[in-house]
């Protein structure tokens, strides 16, 4: 069977790699520490979808999420990887 | 996590089991009779309401504490069961122990090296931080392979399978072993065993998942009631109690005198029935235990679970003082802001006042006026009920002792006084789906016995006249006044956060009356103003048209009175929207339907639901947001009073007769009547010779069904129009479907035209008989009449096969309605339960009560809908045109 990228179907969202240099930067703009983000499991075919071109993702681990939205255009969500959902 | 604002945190929770050493310890007594009072009726001693065991008698003392009724908070007792039985709530924990066990040596059946294995896994999980359910699958997976052996790794005896006999039973190879069996071979499961059953060693033994000893609840728990009779009547589980008592007794004497197995085992298992209705008397696959009367008893479980249980009915939401309930009735002289509460009610509800140096005085002399004060000319005047002390105790206020009182009050007592004009109430009518069901209006003390109110506040009630009854909540605090005065207050709510525009408008006849006042301009005689004019507060009176040397009013300058100043809007009509080809009816005479407001004027246009309706209402939306609620609100009491004005004075009615159409019209009807019946008559001689073409997607049935419906469908709406033709804006029905009063033209058209075709579930009707729907028909018979189609109007009426029909399509919508509510009742509960303690904080994020985010901006834009205009945080046409006008 042919390898399916989930990040490439139309009704998931664009999923992108914080860097590590910038999360500072990016939880300070939110004012929120990382434990206050939102979760994302480690097992989330997302996360595996990018792991193949990050390599190995470590909870810990920023992801932006853009999607659309019918009230602001577009919106930025950011999630950071947990073990597993609690 | 940010723990910095939570001020305890629950690190953990553990369970354990109570051991029989335990039950016996904390029992304060062991109860031996399955009686309750004697005769004089003085608790038995040893029996279920010892006094051992607290008291809910005055007078009486508690044998163990000494304490009196309010005193003694209740101790347990205990009864010693002749024999053991199984507890129902741990019945499964209990199987899987028994499978996973040996027979013989009580070993878990694992190997040595996996025991050891899965003790390092166990022992490894964090329970703090992993999912609960995670951990509950790992232990059942080693219990499974446990399950899987028969022969035992440690002694090789072989256990057979123990099977569940649902609910209390369990039977290996087809016998069934007791209770007794069970406890001895759970007494031989090793300590060190037990953290693979999720049992920790150091607070539970398995064995005491079989009950050897009963604790009973103390008297507290279970009190018994005096009848008006002097009959005593107990509590269910005292019921219960008597019951496992009594047979508990016949069991040991028949076990001790040696009677036969059998008479012993049907004992054993009565006494386990009773047990286990003790303790839910639902449980699957026995009968409930019954009182005499044929109700079913109300014991352990049922006490706590659903929505009559002790959480949702007890501990989430409680029972108020301060508050009442009415029926409710419209009062139009009201202000939205205001409700009128029957004086009896505000004699009873009471607001607290803390007497301080400004307030002693004019309290000193409310106090004097005693409970029940009236003006000279018999009006009412808010009295005082209560006084309280600074050390918190209450002094019935009375006639008597009111001059007394007066003078004995001091600086920081309180004083519970009643009702009077202008106080702050909550008021709030079931079911409260949205904010908007729960406002803050002030009060207005009205005889009668039922609450009033503006009739612009049904909508967001979503409330009727029809014997609605709503509730009412007195503000005990000066906080919470001043936080409801300023949120909460109607005229604060009109902008409904549901859709960003006003939810508060004139509804009904009160769009009638300003679409008669307004339409085509007419002209008010002097007379007929001056009394219109006389519901309102205005400066001046416009200037008059003279005729014939009579003063005449525009009725749109009328209504330009309550326009409040700098006010411009231009908009169309609902008697304009909804016409053929979108496009006006009346495009070529923008008068009647474009709304042009000018400065406070009503320069053209019809005013109606488009324009003050509530879910539209243009004017008052702008008016909200150009000149704030206050602005709004008193526009819209405006438009209540001038509507109900006008229109109780010109007169507005209708009838059977303003349906009446020319011979002509109903001749034409029948003529297109006609033509589609013709038309399904071809259609079902297509579909029955195969010469039918199927639609794309479709099999010939669907086909067929599609076209008829849509041939039906379309002469229904060919007949409106016909009617509709021949009766105009002059006609009252017309009038209040185009003003978007009340009904559509479709109501018109099923009147005056024709009913059409009936359905359910979208399709025709095809149910009833074999292959028919009524006997009136042959079978397999698919004409139009046959299958629900109702060729008459309502104002011609039904006939007998027509009516029937017509009573199964409307049976659909009641159903539909109780199907809906129901669900949507338990939909709005979940969300609510999971969005209960979610909050905006000031950086406009969504976080939960510790701080982790669920939105990084409220609804993803950071907009409040209330304020915005249709999303947008300014309409800045609108300003424009406001500014400048239509030059741009």
């Amino acid at each position: 069977m042919s390898k399916f990228n989930v990040l490439e179907h139309e009704i998931v969202p664009e999923h992108h790699l914080v860097p590590v240099e910038e999360e500072e930067s990016v939880l300070s703009r939110l004012n929120v520490t990382k434990d206050d983000l939102p979760k994302i499991g480690i097992n989330d075919p997302t996360i595996k979808a990018l792991e193949e071109i990050h390599g190995k993702l470590d909870p810990g681990r920023i992801i932006k999420i853009i999607r659309k939205s019918p009230t602001a255009g577009y919106y930025e969500y950011y999630r950071v990887i947990v073990k597993s959902v609690i | 996590m940010n723990f910095n604002n939570v001020s305890k945190r629950i690190e953990k929770i553990k369970f354990a089991l109570l051991s029989p050493e335990e039950i016996r310890k904390m029992s304060q007594i062991r109860v031996i009779t399955p009686d309750t009072y004697d005769d004089d009726g003085y608790p038995i001693e040893r029996g279920l309401m010892d006094l051992h065991m607290g008291v809910i008698e005055p007078g009486l003392k508690c044998a163990t504490c000494g304490g009196k009724v309010d005193e003694c908070p209740g101790h347990f007792g205990h009864i010693e069961l002749a024999m053991p039985v199984v507890h129902i709530g741990f019945i499964k924990e209990i199987k899987s122990m028994l499978d996973s066990s040996c027979k013989e040596c009580g070993r878990i059946k694992l190997t040595d090296d996996e025991i050891n294995n899965y003790r390092v896994q166990i022992n490894a999980i964090d329970f703090s931080t992993m999912d609960p359910e995670i951990i509950d699958m790992t232990l059942k997976k080693i219990l499974e392979i446990a399950a899987q052996r028969s022969i035992c790794p440690h002694c090789n005896a072989e256990s057979p399978k123990v099977i569940l006999d649902k609910p209390t039973t369990f039977r290996e190879g087809g016998i069934k072993i007791t209770p007794k069996e069970i406890r001895e071979r759970l007494e031989r499961i090793p300590d060190d065993d037990l953290l693979f059953f999720g049992i920790d060693k150091a607070s539970a033994r398995p064995e005491w998942m079989i009950l050897t000893v009963l604790p009973v609840p103390p008297i507290d728990v279970r009190p018994s009631i005096t009848l008006e009779t002097g009959e005593r009547s107990e509590d269910d589980l005292t019921h219960k109690l008597v019951d496992i008592i009594r047979i508990s007794q016949r069991l040991r004497e028949s076990r001790d005198n040696g009677s036969p197995q059998l008479i012993i085992e049907d004992l054993w298992d009565l006494l386990q029935y009773h047990i286990t209705t003790y303790f839910d008397n639902q449980t699957a696959g026995i009968p409930p235990a019954r009182h005499r009367s044929g109700r079913a008893l109300k014991t352990l479980v049922q006490r706590l679970k659903g929505k009559e249980g002790r959480f949702r009915a007890n501990l989430s939401g409680k029972r108020v003082n301060f508050s009442s309930r009415s029926v409710i009735s419209p009062e139009p002289f009201l202000s939205m802001n205001e409700v009128g509460i029957p004086e009896i009610a505000a004699r009873e509800l009471t607001v607290p006042v803390l007497i301080n140096s400004f307030n002693i005085d004019k309290m000193r002399e409310w106090i004097k006026r005693g409970t029940d004060p009236r003006t000279e000319d018999g009006k009412y005047l808010a009295g005082v009920n209560y006084l309280i002390r600074p050390d918190g105790r209450r002094i019935k206020l009375t006639d008597q002792n009111a001059e007394i009182n007066s003078e004995r009050i001091d600086l920081g007592w309180t004083v519970e006084r009643q009702m009077t004009e202008g106080d702050i109430v909550l008021f709030n009518r079931q079911p409260s789906l949205h904010r908007m069901s729960m406002m803050a209006h002030s009060v207005r003390v009205l005889p009668g016995m039922t609450f009033r109110f503006n009739l612009s506040d049904c909508t967001p009630y979503n409330a009727d006249f029809d014997g609605d009854e709503m509730n009412l909540h007195v503000i005990q605090s000066e906080e919470s006044r001043a936080e409801a005065r300023i949120i909460m207050k109607v005229q604060e709510q009109i902008m409904s956060p549901r859709f960003g525009g006003p939810i508060i408008g004139a509804i009904h006849d009160h769009i009638t009356s300003l679409f008669l006042l307004t339409h085509n301009n007419p002209l008010l005689s002097e007379d007929d103003t001056i009394h219109t004019v006389s519901y309102i507060e205005f400066d001046k009176l416009p200037e008059p048209v003279i005729k014939d040397g009579k003063k005449y009013y525009h009725g749109r300058d009328i209504f330009s009175l309550i326009l409040p100043e700098g006010l411009n809007v231009k908009f169309k009509s609902h008697l304009c929207a909804g016409s053929k080809d979108g496009k006006c009816e009346y495009e070529n005479d923008p008068e009647d339907t474009y709304v042009v407001i000018t400065d406070g004027k009503l320069v053209h246009g019809t005013i109606d639901d488009e324009a003050v309706g509530p879910f539209s209402g243009v004017i008052v939306d702008k008016i909200f947001r150009k000149m704030g609620p206050q602005a709004a609100s008193k526009f819209i009491d405006n438009v209540t009073r001038l509507a109900v004005g006008y229109l109780s004075h010109r007169g507005f009615s209708t009838g059977i007769k303003d349906y009446d159409i020319p011979k002509e019209a109903i001749s034409r009807i029948r003529e297109i009547s006609n033509e589609t019946l013709d038309k399904i008559e071809k259609l079902v001689a297509a579909f029955r010779s195969g010469q039918l073409q199927p639609l794309p997607g479709r099999s010939i049935e669907d086909t067929l069904e599609v076209e008829i419906l849509s041939a039906t469908g379309g002469v229904r709406d060919e007949s409106g129009k016909i009617a509709s033709q021949y009766l105009g804006l002059n006609d009252p029905s017309v009038i209040m479907a185009r003003s978007g009063a009340r009904a559509k033209m479709l109501n018109i058209a099923e009147v005056a035209g024709m009913v059409g075709q009936q359905s359910v579930r979208g399709g025709r009707l095809n149910r009833g008989y074999a292959n028919r729907t009524l006997p009136h028909f042959k079978e397999n018979d698919l004409g139009a009449y046959a299958r629900g189609f109702i060729k008459s109007s309502y104002r011609a009426g039904l006939n007998p096969t027509e009516y029937f029909f017509h009573s199964i399509g409307g049976r659909e919508g009641l159903v539909d309605i109780a199907v809906r509510t129901s669900r949507s009742g338990y939909m709005q509960r979940r969300l609510i339960n999971a969005f209960e303690d979610l909050k905006v904080n000031d950086k406009r994020r969504v976080e939960d009560t510790i701080g982790s985010v669920v939105q990084f901006k409220y609804g993803e834009d950071g907009v409040d809908p209330t304020r915005s205009d249709e999303g947008q945080t300014v309409d800045v046409d609108y300003v424009a045109y406001d500014e400048f006008g239509d030059e741009q």
